[in-house]
């Protein structure tokens, strides 16, 4: 690891204010930059550590939502019996990934600003315009099994980890964002992760001096709430493929269908057309073919990773299928 | 701001070197070499600790970040004359064989035992309310952030099995 000063933040602006140097980084639970800093990927020069600076509260909002603090470990947001009793998809993602010793550290945040699980990119050897602009992409005609089949450039074709994540876009909750000077700014979790593009060093919208807060939830959903994960092994593995999915159906009708996928691109995938799809029809297979149709409409397969375009359909089959024996 | 940590009891001083990982810590400022080196990237378990009442991998926290925490290692947890219950069933199950993971699976099923206790779900449970029971099944998806390259999986869980129906009594 090399060398850097250790300075504890004593407020969200204190921190924004250090992260302004393009050299620091902050840290919170430290659970991926520390690993990444084992391996020189992350060379920060200042680590701020916001790990005592509160904001780790999970409080009611006004409107019926929760809001959860961006401190807030994994484990607190999947134990919180809020979280388990009007956001199960959420408690049900955050429990799919990692161990128990991992949650116990990550925080919400931290999290949310996960970086890629591309070999090319914790390898510093290896070409990689994330961790270097301009070197090249490894991954692609390279090892690609884990990457996206949506939305990749010529540029990147890494996938975003996470499954916490895919289960706040399919509730469509908000990042709560902090400056230095106080200001704050709101953006959804479906726009928070960028697609890799010509910039794919950005990961985020987040600017230098800016902090996450809070994410917020908004008022519970009528609906089942589901979340599958395909992996290659049934614990502590990335999803190959995941679906969070947040779904109503009504006297034969599907009234409410917000579904959010994981594992296939640079960021938590959601398609509005596939809500739009759904909602006000009836179900059947050939309707959730149409669906994944929808989903799988641009998908490109880079070689290894060419099964998670039927996968994808698969398991978007499966979700629906669960929610059709449910609902009878 | 504090500038010690206490480790099974005792306080310590903080390194003066930012970059020391709460794992090396241990080993080589304490000497606390029960708690082991395996993946050092927080993949295997060998190295898990007990923070303030939570298990964590201390090779993935500095141990600057720590001070006036709480921590635990194996040496805290029993000694050869008076074994926890967890090292007792170690021993009686059989449930390692080289050892070099056991320290950190005993640290990780000392902290899991309270978790299940404290009626915290787990990925493998079928609800995520009510009273989630010791099953292999659940001990299992509890435990994946431990690894045995022995492979002594069957005789661990039979021990914490063991420790878990008992405590449950």
């Amino acid at each position: 690891m090399r060398a850097f000063d250790y300075r504890r933040a004593h407020s969200p602006e204190d921190a924004a204010r250090l992260t302004q140097a393009p050299e620091a980084m902050l840290i919170a639970g430290g659970t991926n930059l520390l690993d990444l800093m084992k391996l020189q990927v992350e060379t920060p020069e200042l680590l701020a550590d916001i790990g005592r600076i509160g904001f780790a509260e999970i409080i009611d909002t006004d409107d019926g939502g929760l809001s959860i603090g961006a401190l807030a470990t994994n484990t607190a947001v999947a134990i919180h019996p809020r979280v388990r009793r009007d956001y199960p998809v959420l408690a049900r993602a955050i429990l799919a990934g990692a161990t128990q010793q991992l949650r116990n550290r990550a925080t919400t945040g931290g999290n949310l600003c996960q970086r890629t699980r591309c070999f090319y990119f914790t390898d510093i050897d290896q070409p990689c315009n994330k961790r270097e602009p301009g070197s090249g992409c490894g991954a692609i005609g390279g090892v690609n099994k884990l990457h996206a089949v949506l939305g990749a450039s010529d540029h990147c074709i890494a996938t975003y980890p996470g499954d916490m994540a895919v289960a706040m876009a399919a509730l469509d909750a908000r990042v709560i964002i902090g400056a230095a000077d106080g200001q704050q700014r709101s953006v959804p979790v479906r726009d928070f992760h960028r697609l890799p593009g010509d910039t794919p060093w950005r990961d985020n919208v987040l600017d230098p001096g800016e902090v996450i807060l809070a994410v917020e939830l908004p008022a519970p959903l009528e609906g089942m709430q589901i979340y599958r994960k395909v992996r290659e092994r049934s614990s502590y593995a990335f999803a190959l493929v995941s679906i969070a999915a947040v779904i109503a159906v009504e006297n034969g009708a599907i009234t409410r269908a917000e579904l959010a996928f994981g594992g296939l691109a640079h960021k938590p995938w959601h398609d509005p057309r596939i809500s739009e799809l759904l909602v006000g029809s009836a179900p059947s297979a050939e309707l959730f073919d149409r669906a994944a149709d929808l989903l799988l409409e641009s998908a490109e397969g880079q070689g290894d990773n060419d099964f998670k375009i039927p996968l994808a359909r698969r398991a978007l089959h499966a979700v629906l299928a669960q929610v059709m024996e449910q609902a009878a | 701001m504090a500038s010690e940590l206490i480790v099974n009891g005792r306080p310590h001083r903080l390194p003066d070197d930012p970059r020391v990982s709460l794992l090396d810590y241990l080993r080589h400022d304490l000497g606390l070499t029960g708690t082991k080196k395996g993946c050092d990237h927080g993949q295997c378990g060998a190295c898990t600790v007990i923070v303030n009442g939570l298990r964590i991998n201390s090779c993935l926290s500095l141990a600057v970040m720590h001070d006036g925490d709480q921590i635990t290692t194996i040496e805290g947890l029993g000694t050869p004359e008076a074994p926890s219950p967890l090292q007792r069933a170690f021993l009686a199950h059989d449930g390692f064989q080289c050892g070099y993971c056991t320290p950190g699976q005993i640290c990780s099923a000392t902290a899991m035992l309270d978790e299940i206790a404290n009626g915290w779900p787990s990925d493998a449970s079928a609800s995520l309310e009510g009273r989630f029971e010791p099953t292999g099944e659940e001990i299992r998806e509890r435990m994946s952030g431990n690894l045995c390259r022995c492979g002594a999986y069957a005789n661990i869980v039979a021990a914490i099995a063991d420790v878990a129906t008992e405590s449950d009594a």
